[in-house]
């Protein structure tokens, strides 16, 4: 089902060359070109690694001390949804300890887990910068703040639906 | 009038969403393009910033126009030279720049084009954090516009000067935000600090001379160059110029972020803005201007909000979003949040910073737990003194940590010990 171990498309070797052209050195186009991949497989894997590290002129060990140094360029597979709970200090004042425990509870897994049906994966994140709406968290790219344990549950309701 | 009093967010409507090119020339916008590249000299530009007294915005408080006036002078099109925009708003408590990211986006367009005429740039990167999608979208968007307009590209209004804009979005660590770290980061590598000399303004992205301006220090400077130095200065109370951006996070009524004249009193700030307390809490302290700053109590909510009050009263303004700890949260529970917060995101460089802060944090969580003895606080207070002073690693990463730290083993000196011979959190973590 993955497509981890399958070779990086066409079009997207293409792209990758064109960001790392646009850049003064190829190797300044390193984080886009992770990103990318990420984009479109979830996660980074080791294959798609050392293709990536060939397109910009980069060594792979190189280049995977920059892909393991961000917290969100994953090396591991992710859940179809990823979750980024803020363990920040605004939002620990606000009770994020208490979502966290619901989610714990609720999905079955801890921080850094995936549920066994690969739906959702939880992470912790540092401070998204929605401290106004303390508590917050990030679901893939949409921002959720002043988030209680029943917007939770609504949330990990339609994550899984959506994944079904 | 808004415009007047609140240069900053006078043109942010939510409900609207941001202004496209035509709604912001309408209001004001592109009048100090159009008379800066056309009237005045890189070197006038510089000399007017700096009379404004506009200081750096993402927390160290540099003269913005000082900081400027160590780029070499050839014209852009001599020298490659990069003007980057501080976008990566990670300090924990922080979230200032995002309203001026998604509500206004030309208006950080323009300032960098101010800012880069000034420093003779021709090139200029957003260096944008990855958790931003919103404030990314809107900004790309405004970018081409103002390409597909004319305000940025080749010989701009026929000046002669050429500048265009590259939005980097970055992955998510910390350190990205310290300015070397940040070029390094741009550059492909880990993004460790750089010792400096060479500084960025001689020696940054790829060799080349580059300035690293805060995204709220930016957006002042389409308004200086409109208005004046004496009118921006004059919109302070106090020493500093203009206006500031304000936030207050915690269990207040109303936490959110304020324009406000830079040198506001804190207790106006927590009181009026932030609507004080929620009914049930006390204010028992507060980290002035994010997490990287000293604890204040009570006794200090009168100073100004400015540069010099806040380093007066022991602290530092920072970003200026105050967090609060109230009376029913432990101060103990909350440095330890903190503490992890630092060590996992000390980037390993320096010895003492990746190893003193993960030992921190092993203190702080063995206290929290129960475990912890008396001699854990003079350990603490230990790497309070040793790490909290600059020059022992690359960057102020450490000290930014111990400030908390330090200042909260004197503040909470009672709670600590409590915790020690109680074997506990006597105010375990109520959520």
């Amino acid at each position: 089902m993955s497509t981890a171990d399958h070779p990086l498309p066409v079009p997207m070797q293409t792209e990758i060359l064109a960001l790392a052209k646009a850049e003064l050195r190829p190797r300044g186009a390193a984080i886009a070109a992770l990103r990318l991949v990420q984009a479109r497989f979830r996660w980074i894997s080791t294959p798609h690694l050392r293709e990536v590290a060939r397109l910009l002129d980069m060594s792979p060990d190189d280049l995977d001390g920059i892909a393991t140094y961000y917290n969100l360029l994953f090396r591991k597979p992710v859940g179809h949804h990823v979750i980024l709970l803020c363990d920040s200090v605004s939002c620990w004042i606000m009770g994020r300890e208490r979502l966290c425990a619901h989610l714990r509870e609720t999905l079955g897994i801890r921080p850094g887990e995936t549920t066994p049906d690969g739906a959702i994966t939880l992470l912790p994140t540092v401070c998204i910068g929605h401290c106004d709406h303390a508590p917050a968290m990030l679901v893939d790219e949409s921002l959720h703040g002043d988030v209680d344990v029943k917007h939770l549950d609504r949330i990990t309701d339609s994550l899984r639906e959506s994944h079904r | 009038m808004n415009l007047a009093v609140r240069p900053l967010t006078a043109m942010i409507d939510p409900e609207a969403g941001p202004p496209d090119c035509a709604t912001y020339e309408q209001r004001g916008g592109w009048q100090a393009t159009r008379r800066t590249l056309n009237g005045l000299a890189p070197g006038e530009v510089i000399d007017i910033v700096t009379r404004s007294r506009l200081r750096g915005r993402g927390g160290a408080g540099f003269g913005t126009g000082q900081k400027w006036s160590f780029v070499p002078k050839e014209p852009a099109s001599e020298r490659r030279k990069y003007l980057i925009a501080n976008a990566d708003e990670m300090e924990p408590g922080t979230f200032k720049d995002r309203w001026l990211l998604e509500g206004n986006p030309l208006q950080l367009i323009e300032g960098m084009l101010l800012a880069a005429y000034a420093i003779q740039a021709g090139h200029g990167v957003v260096f944008l954090r990855g958790e931003y999608h919103l404030a990314c979208q809107r900004l790309e968007r405004a970018i081409s516009e103002a390409r597909s307009r004319g305000w940025l590209g080749e010989n701009i209004l026929g000046s002669g000067f050429s500048f265009d804009i590259h939005v980097h979005s970055g992955a998510g660590r910390y350190i990205c935000g310290e300015e070397t770290a940040l070029l390094t980061a741009l550059e492909g590598r880990r993004a460790t600090p750089r010792s400096k000399p060479p500084f960025p303004q001689t020696g940054g992205l790829w060799g080349a001379p580059s300035v690293v301006n805060n995204v709220e220090t930016l957006c002042n400077l389409p308004h200086i160059l409109v208005n004046g130095p004496e009118w921006f200065v004059g919109l302070g109370t106090g020493g500093d110029g203009g206006t500031k951006l304000y936030g207050v996070s915690g269990r207040v009524r109303r936490p959110g972020a304020w324009e406000l004249p830079i040198g506001t009193p804190l207790r106006q700030i927590i009181e009026d803005h932030a609507g004080g307390m929620r009914p049930g809490y006390e204010l028992r302290a507060l980290l002035p201007g994010g997490a990287s700053t000293a604890f204040l109590d009570v006794t200090s909510l009168d100073i100004a909000m400015d540069y010099g009050s806040v380093e007066k009263a022991g602290s530092r303004l920072g970003t200026g979003t105050a967090i609060i700890l109230d009376d029913r949260t432990c101060p103990v529970g909350m440095i330890l949040n903190l503490e992890h917060f630092f060590a996992q995101e000390s980037c390993g460089w320096c010895t003492p910073c990746r190893e003193g802060l993960p030992w921190v944090e092993r203190l702080l969580a063995a206290i929290e737990e129960g475990t912890g003895e008396h001699d854990d606080l003079d350990q603490l207070a230990r790497h309070g003194r040793m790490l909290g002073m600059p020059g022992r690693t690359f960057c102020a990463h450490a000290p930014g940590a111990m400030a908390p730290l330090a200042s909260g083993l004197k503040l909470f000196a009672e709670d600590f010990a409590a915790h020690i011979t109680r074997r506990g959190c006597p105010l375990r973590h109520a959520a």
